[in-house]
């Protein structure tokens, strides 16, 4: 009962939320040099042009009307249409969206049972060689800025051996080719946020693996395996499914140099894109996105440590 | 060896399609050098001759096979809305799909296309002839209709055009049978054909308004378009020109990443990477099976010099900047030899225009001392200013370098890329330009030296100048347009405030395997017109 309160309370503040970015990513976009028409009219912008495609577009009306317009048609599920390309908001982001959180859940699955894996056992092997070496290949990985990482694996697996694609697409038909096109991004992606879940997985877990009541089960003979796994872990999972949400959230919309370099048509490139074209209703309903899939992440994450945690549930 | 006594033979076309025949009805190779031996030939130059007829009947387009093209940019912007177009990724989609009234040619002089011909009174009062039996892809017949709503929509600010400047013009246009378009300008434009063969100009359906797919009269329909992602192209069955296109499929996907678009080319992904920067062009002729096209465009990076400030309102100062441009070492160093010399004025030798007579600027560091002394800027900072990370930079610093032997103190200012073009260029006394080829002489002078355009980079005031601007834009006699626009490049060559070291090439990068791409110089891929005209080698 408790814990539905927690819920219900946690969703209305995040809509509550969403409403402020909305406003401030609106007043954020309209501070930007120009806008939709003179992206589409370009160099050819004369002021009558521009003041007449305005009005086409509705662009003429004052700006905390077009808020209210947008926001009412969002409450009414009716997201409004491009005003680049006139095509409803819903079916640009439709398929942008699914590619988006396809290679989201294809790095998920790949980066966080790596990630708690090496984690776990580098907290179980503390100061080994072990140890240290996966610590200094993660903290290493994650050093390298994404674009390098991603260009010279392209260049070395693509264009020298040709195992792999220098494209991704959100196509699976086989296994071998889904590893041809997809293994690169999923890759370069995981080295990306795997640092920080397998730090914070192993630093958790030595908190934890240090306390009295871990001493005392070890003293019991407590199998190693059971010990970790059934005595420690548990108490630990809060952080650690917080470093994981944190970890995953930024799959939707930081990808973008990865999406430039692998060409995939994922929703990052379709914000940016919009940004730089100043279509306001697309910027909105990529940002309102960003932060629901944010906030949807933490707020799992929060839940996890709730039933993984006794002591807060009785708060 | 014997070749000295043959030097200026060279094989007539005639000969080679002679030969070609031959090799078609069976001739072996050696047969047909004995044959050309005896008649007199040496056997290197018959060789030759031979080979290069092999090589032209290798070069019989041959029918099928799908191709994967990536352009140098994609956004939710794309589109398949002529008017709306806005690059060059915009232009080579909409070629697949539409054909214009008229279309460009090698020489840039227009050439009929869905107009059968075209006809005018004083170059103001224009006929279209539009051809008959030609038909969209969804089965409805090409009619003089289409053509009225395809050219009036421009004006309509609504429309959103960025032709709507070159529409404007157009008074009246109206159909005059069922096959008959007549425009009435208001002034007289011998050049109108080709302003209707540019991409914006390409023929829509009478009414459309629904951009969500192409409907066109063009070599490919549109099976997919999705902005921002890919569209794909198929072939069109009933294309009226026939025996086209030879593909069966395009796929056009953007790579904004010039790094990346060449990776995918060389990985086998794509067939064809639009738009390569010199730089990497080199990459390409290392790696075997993939070659780079090159399209000798008019395509320019100028040093503006301001007739309005100080110090470049010096006509000394203008001439020593002009006589310091090593345009030799630009050509080499800067664009890999993908470029050709310029004189300081904007035609370049690929336009019909291009006036041969006028002599060569050279590279003379003696004469620009001379000019730098009289003009009193010896030894004073003299600031230009320039595109970070940009071919204009390399250009700057190479005249930077030029000026430091002759006591030229140049000092480069690196201005970010991000709002070059409205705060920087044209407005300190001296900057860097860079200028896309433009179809016509009359475009090109008329946006960047007409004494009262926005663009009049250096602004430059000639009465002269203006006035053979407006004669040369009536006449339709060439030989005496030829003569006006010849003078016209000889007053920007000697009074204008520009230099212009070399002309630039357009480079597309592609699998060797694709066949038949030729030069148009209005843009990469034949003018962005690549698609009709391409075949797969199997």
């Amino acid at each position: 009962m408790l814990m539905l309160g927690m819920i219900l309370r946690r969703v209305c503040g995040g809509l509550l939320t969403l409403l402020v970015v909305s406003v401030v990513v609106f007043v954020g976009a309209s501070i930007l040099p120009g806008d939709a028409t003179e992206a589409i009219l370009g160099q050819s912008a004369s002021p009558e042009a521009v003041a007449g495609l305005r009005q086409a577009l509705g662009l003429d009306l004052p700006a905390p009307e077009r808020y209210l317009r947008w926001l009412a048609g969002l409450l009414t599920g009716d997201p409004g249409i491009s005003l680049i390309n006139r095509m409803p908001i819903g079916q640009l982001i439709g398929p942008r969206l699914t590619n988006s959180l396809f290679l989201a859940a294809l790095t998920a699955a790949v980066a966080v049972p790596l990630a708690l894996l090496l984690g776990v056992t580098s907290a179980i092997w503390r100061g080994t060689a072990y140890d240290r070496v996966t610590n200094i290949t993660a903290v290493s990985l994650v050093s390298v800025p994404e674009f390098l990482l991603a260009t010279i694996g392209v260049i070395l697996f693509a264009v020298q051996l040709r195992w792999a694609s220098a494209m991704a697409t959100p196509v699976v038909d086989s296994l071998g080719g889904a590893l041809r096109t997809l293994a690169l991004p999923v890759l370069t992606l995981s080295f990306g946020i795997m640092a920080q879940m397998v730090r914070m997985t192993r630093a958790a877990l030595l908190g934890v693996l240090d306390s009295s009541y871990i001493e005392m089960a070890r003293l019991k003979g407590v199998r190693p395996a059971r010990l970790v796994l059934r005595h420690a872990l548990p108490n630990a999972a809060g952080p650690i499914a917080n470093a994981v949400a944190l970890n995953l959230s930024s799959l939707l919309g930081g990808v973008i140099i990865v999406e430039v370099i692998f060409s995939y048509p994922g929703l990052a490139k379709l914000a940016v894109d919009a940004v730089e074209t100043r279509d306001m209703p697309l910027v909105q309903a990529c940002a309102m996105i960003f932060c629901a899939a944010f906030m949807i992440l933490v707020l799992a994450a929060d839940l996890c440590s709730i039933l993984s945690n006794p002591r807060l549930r009785v708060r | 060896m014997t070749t000295k006594r043959y030097p200026a033979i060279l094989p007539e076309f005639s000969d080679t399609a002679l030969i070609e025949t031959a090799l078609r009805r069976g001739a072996s190779r050696r047969q047909l050098i004995r044959w050309l031996s005896s008649a007199g030939m040496a056997t290197a130059m018959a060789s030759t001759i031979v080979a290069s007829a092999s090589r032209a009947l290798a070069q019989t387009p041959q029918r099928g096979g799908r191709i994967r093209v990536a352009s140098q940019t994609s956004s939710t912007a794309d589109t398949v809305d002529p008017a709306k177009q806005n690059n060059q990724t915009d232009y080579t989609r909409c070629f697949t799909f539409y054909n214009g009234l008229t279309r460009l040619d090698q020489s840039l002089t227009p050439q009929p296309e869905l107009a059968e011909s075209f006809a005018n009174e004083r170059a103001t009062v224009w006929t279209f002839k539009i051809r008959q039996g030609v038909k969209f892809h969804d089965g409805s017949p090409l009619t003089a209709v289409d053509v009225v709503y395809s050219l009036a929509r421009h004006k309509d600010p609504k429309t959103g055009s960025a032709a709507r400047a070159l529409a404007l013009p157009m008074e009246e246009i109206t159909a005059t049978g069922t096959h008959e378009v007549r425009i009435a300008l208001a002034s007289p434009n011998a050049d109108l054909p080709v302003v209707l063969g540019t991409p914006h100009f390409l023929i829509i359906k009478d009414g459309t308004t629904d951009f969500s797919k192409a409907v066109g009269t063009g070599p490919y329909r549109c099976q997919e378009f999705m902005p921002g992602v890919k569209s794909i192209a198929v072939r069109n069955p009933d294309y009226w020109k026939s025996g086209r296109p030879y593909l069966d499929e395009i796929e056009l996907i953007g790579i904004p990443d010039e790094t990346a678009r060449l990776n995918a080319l060389l990985s086998g992904d794509v067939h064809v990477a639009a738009s390569i920067s010199p730089r990497l062009a080199r990459r390409v002729q290392t790696a075997s099976g993939y070659a780079v096209f090159e399209t000798k465009a008019g395509g320019y990076n100028d040093v503006v010099m301001r007739k309005d400030a100080d110090p470049s309102r010096n006509p000394d100062l203008v001439l020593a900047l002009k006589h310091l441009q090593d345009r030799e070492q630009m050509r080499s160093a800067v664009f890999q030899g993908y470029a050709v010399v310029a004189n300081d004025q904007p035609i370049d030798p690929t336009n019909r225009f291009f006036f041969p007579g006028l002599a060569q600027r050279p590279f003379d560091p003696e004469k620009a001392r001379f000019h730098l002394q009289r003009s009193g800027f010896a030894n004073t900072p003299i600031p230009i200013h320039t595109m970070a990370s940009s071919t204009m930079l390399d250009q700057a610093v190479l005249l930077q370098q030029a000026g430091q032997g002759i006591g030229m103190n140049i000092d480069v200012k690196r201005m970010p890329a991000d709002g070059y073009w409205s705060n920087v260029w044209m407005k300190f006394p001296l900057t860097f330009g860079s200028i896309n080829p433009r179809p016509s002489a009359d475009v090109l002078f008329t946006l960047f030296f007409k004494s009262d355009s926005n663009w009049n980079e250096s602004a430059w005031r000639s009465e002269r100048f203006d006035q053979l601007l407006v004669t040369a834009r009536a006449e339709t006699d060439d030989a005496r347009r030829r003569q006006m626009y010849g003078e016209m490049q000889t007053l920007v060559h000697n009074e204008c405030g520009i230099g212009i070291p070399v002309f630039f090439s357009i480079l597309d990068a592609h699998t060797t395997k694709l066949k038949g791409l030729r030069a148009i110089p209005t843009g990469g891929l034949m003018g962005y017109s690549y698609s009709e005209n391409v075949w797969l080698e199997s």
